[in-house]
């Protein structure tokens, strides 16, 4: 009895101290259900409907980035004292799915400016430049990107071209980088850049970036398939002057920042990919109740039960790694090899939802009346930004052979 | 100005002199100024709106097993009338109220991340939860309005569940207080509230003396989604527990159900070529 006592008192305690167990994956705590719902109705009622129109006119969604500031959504992670929510890194997943679930293009804001902006200033920010970069940017007002991409390479981060000398007091950063979301909307940026070449991936540092600031341009905004409400180009930095001060992390810890930044950053993307699969599978499963065909609904045909199995066995699976991954990296465990896991599954099981969604939708599915299109254009982009599907690939590899090693 | 009933009588609640403008109660205002006031809001669990809605197989009632449930819409009005309340300092507290079994719970700690101070949750269960009324609920706020020293208490209009707008006119009667009913739009005004009704007529203002009973309807405001920091909040606020019978209340109930059936199914129409086929049948059914 005493015993049981015992076991039962830890593992109380285990839970009130943060540190997940599995039962968290059958039933979420409390506090988590609360944060949910609010993230859902919040996407229900002011996302899903101007959803297609923010597509259609590219339209960066500032009211409601605002207004999710207003929440505590832009900062969720970022303690209590600097302005942010004070929550776990699972809260901040379920946000992600809920939002992306009504407008992918938001999660993906919201996304960027958790765990690539927000994240590795949180994680390797001075006191001084945590105030001064991060307590401006949870309020909504402000959003931030990241800048590691370039023209020359994408997966192949170690091979930075951009350049950044010392001159007296300050950094002079030349160069261009590829690919930066939010950055025709943001207002800093965390720019990754080689001070010793020599020294390979281990000469790269990380610098923060007012915007606007002189010396630093943007390109055209690209043209996407999908995710357009949010903007995507080219950064071009032409003896783009920074302070000291303004470098992230010690001279040379570039990679190491990036890498871990996008580990976490997977998670994030991973659940934007789970929330356009769970919208696809709520649009194909409400069409199948409503459509008749051969005289009943076709939801009653086994072709589209078999295909409406698979789209929810998909996206739940996709959903409990992301929880795992997130429950581990909240309880301070390595958690690369989840991270890499959840990002491969939930971005495929996006890609095979919403092409499986169009296909139960038939024509209806082709055309913008329906928001099955627009899923399947969203979904596309999961699979490649944030790490492509070959490189979570390798990453898993790595970790497994690992754990075999002779 | 009220019209008068068709048929010329006025129903009595109608013969109140309009010119006043001051219901006076007799329960005297209790000389507490507004800001320390203390706001007692009452919040329902009921099946959410969105839920499409099933009767048992037996007839007793709606399947509630494994269906979604939420705050009433209209209670969650009340709680953001509330907190504007407190938010522009003429209220100090607010303590959410729900009666119900364990997981009524919820739906305070919800009220708690919208902005309320505390809970109370009143435990009912089993039986007599399924036939727990407005009356006896009614019995319960007042006694907690005793008890906790409330001067105002807001309730949702009706319930979107048993749509029976009784609970805050029957506490208001039971506590002797002035009620302003259907608000859509809540002001103080010199220590007494100005309270604008939605009415069949149009729109009612009417000015109460403090203690009163308020209740919410549609268009008193655009409730708040609850902000992360207030959830992480509502964590460490408090929820007591109190039981019926400590406040003197017995929950039987007087009413008993006898069946429950879902609405006819509707039937298909008739479609006519012209206005006078149509006006032709409607006096053949007797319509016109």
């Amino acid at each position: 009895m005493a015993a049981l006592f015992k076991a039962r008192r830890a593992l109380g305690m285990a839970v009130g101290h943060g540190v997940r167990c599995l039962t968290q994956l059958a039933e979420l705590p409390e506090l988590h259900q609360m944060m949910r719902q609010t993230c859902r109705d919040y996407a229900q009622k002011e996302l899903a409907p101007i959803a297609a129109q923010l597509d259609k006119d590219h339209m960066f969604p500032a009211k409601q980035v605002q207004e999710l500031g207003a929440m505590g959504v832009m900062a969720v992670e970022v303690p209590e004292s600097l302005g942010g929510a004070g929550m776990d890194y699972l809260a901040y997943c379920l946000a992600v799915e809920e939002l992306s679930r009504g407008c992918a293009s938001t999660g993906v804001i919201v996304s960027v400016n958790n765990s690539l902006y927000l994240g590795p200033i949180l994680k390797f920010g001075t006191e001084e430049q945590k105030k001064q970069w991060i307590t401006p940017f949870t309020t909504g007002e402000k959003v931030g990107c990241f800048a590691l991409s370039e023209p020359g390479n994408g997966s192949d981060a170690g091979a930075a071209s951009t350049l950044a000398r010392k001159e007296g007091d300050e950094w002079i950063l030349n160069g261009t980088k590829a690919w930066i979301t939010n950055c025709w909307d943001a207002s800093a940026t965390v720019v990754f850049a080689t001070t010793d070449k020599s020294l390979k991936h281990k000469g790269i540092s990380a610098f923060l970036v007012p915007m606007p600031h002189p010396g630093l341009s943007l390109g055209k905004k690209e043209d996407k398939l999908g995710i357009r409400a949010s903007s995507t180009a080219n950064i071009i930095l032409e003896d783009c002057r920074v302070p000291l001060g303004n470098m992230l992390g010690e001279r040379g810890m570039g990679f190491k920042i990036a890498m871990q930044t996008l580990d976490s950053g997977r998670l994030g993307i991973a659940a934007q990919a789970i929330g356009i699969a769970q919208a696809a599978l709520d649009c194909a499963a409400d069409y199948a109740h409503k459509r008749t065909a051969f005289g009943a609904p076709i939801g009653k045909l086994q072709a589209i039960q078999f295909k409406l199995a698979d789209m929810a066995l998909a996206t739940e699976s996709a959903r409990l790694l992301t929880w795992k991954a997130a429950m581990l990296r909240d309880a301070k465990k390595p958690f690369t090899k989840e991270a890499a896991m959840a990002k491969l599954a939930a971005s495929e099981a996006a890609t095979f939802v919403s092409h499986q969604a169009i296909q139960v939708l038939g024509g209806m599915g082709y055309v913008t009346d329906m928001p099955a299109e627009r899923h399947y254009r969203d979904a596309r982009i999961t699979e490649i930004y944030e790490g492509t599907s070959e490189i979570q690939r390798l990453v898993i590899a790595n970790s497994i052979l690992k754990e075999y090693q002779q | 100005m009220l019209n008068p009933a068709p048929n010329g009588v006025t129903p009595l609640a109608l013969r109140i002199d309009p010119s006043a403008e001051v219901y006076r109660c007799p329960a005297s205002n209790r000389g507490r100024s507004t800001m320390s006031a203390r706001v007692l809001v009452g919040v329902k669990r009921v099946i959410d709106y969105a839920v499409k809605i099933r009767v048992k197989p037996d007839h007793t009632g709606v399947v509630t097993d494994g269906v979604k449930h939420s705050m009433n819409p209209f209670c969650e009005i009340a709680v953001e009338e509330a907190v504007r309340l407190k938010e522009k300092k003429f209220v100090k507290e607010i303590v959410a109220v729900s009666c119900g079994p364990q997981q009524v719970q919820e739906t305070i700690r919800t009220a708690l991340a919208m902005g309320a101070d505390r809970g109370i949750h009143v435990e009912v269960s089993g039986k007599d939860y399924e036939t727990l009324g407005p009356l006896q609920v009614s019995k319960i706020m007042a006694a907690l309005a005793k008890k906790e020293e409330a001067d105002l208490i807001i309730l949702g209009k009706q319930a979107i569940d048993d749509d029976c707008n009784q609970t805050g006119q029957m506490t208001a009667a039971l506590l002797d207080w002035p009620q302003g009913t259907f608000a859509s739009e809540l002001t103080l005004e010199g220590g007494k509230l100005k309270v604008v009704r939605e009415i069949d007529g149009g729109l009612e203002t009417i000015m109460i003396n403090m203690p009163a009973v308020v209740t919410a309807d549609l268009r008193l405001n655009t409730p708040r989604y609850a902000t992360l920091p207030n959830i992480m909040k509502a964590k460490k606020k408090k929820i007591a527990n109190v039981k019926p019978a400590d406040l003197g209340v017995d929950v039987s109930s007087r009413l008993e159900v006898l069946n429950v059936e879902e609405p006819a199914q509707r039937l298909a129409g008739v479609k006519v070529e012209t206005v006078e086929d149509l006006v032709g049948k409607l006096k053949e059914a007797g319509r016109i």
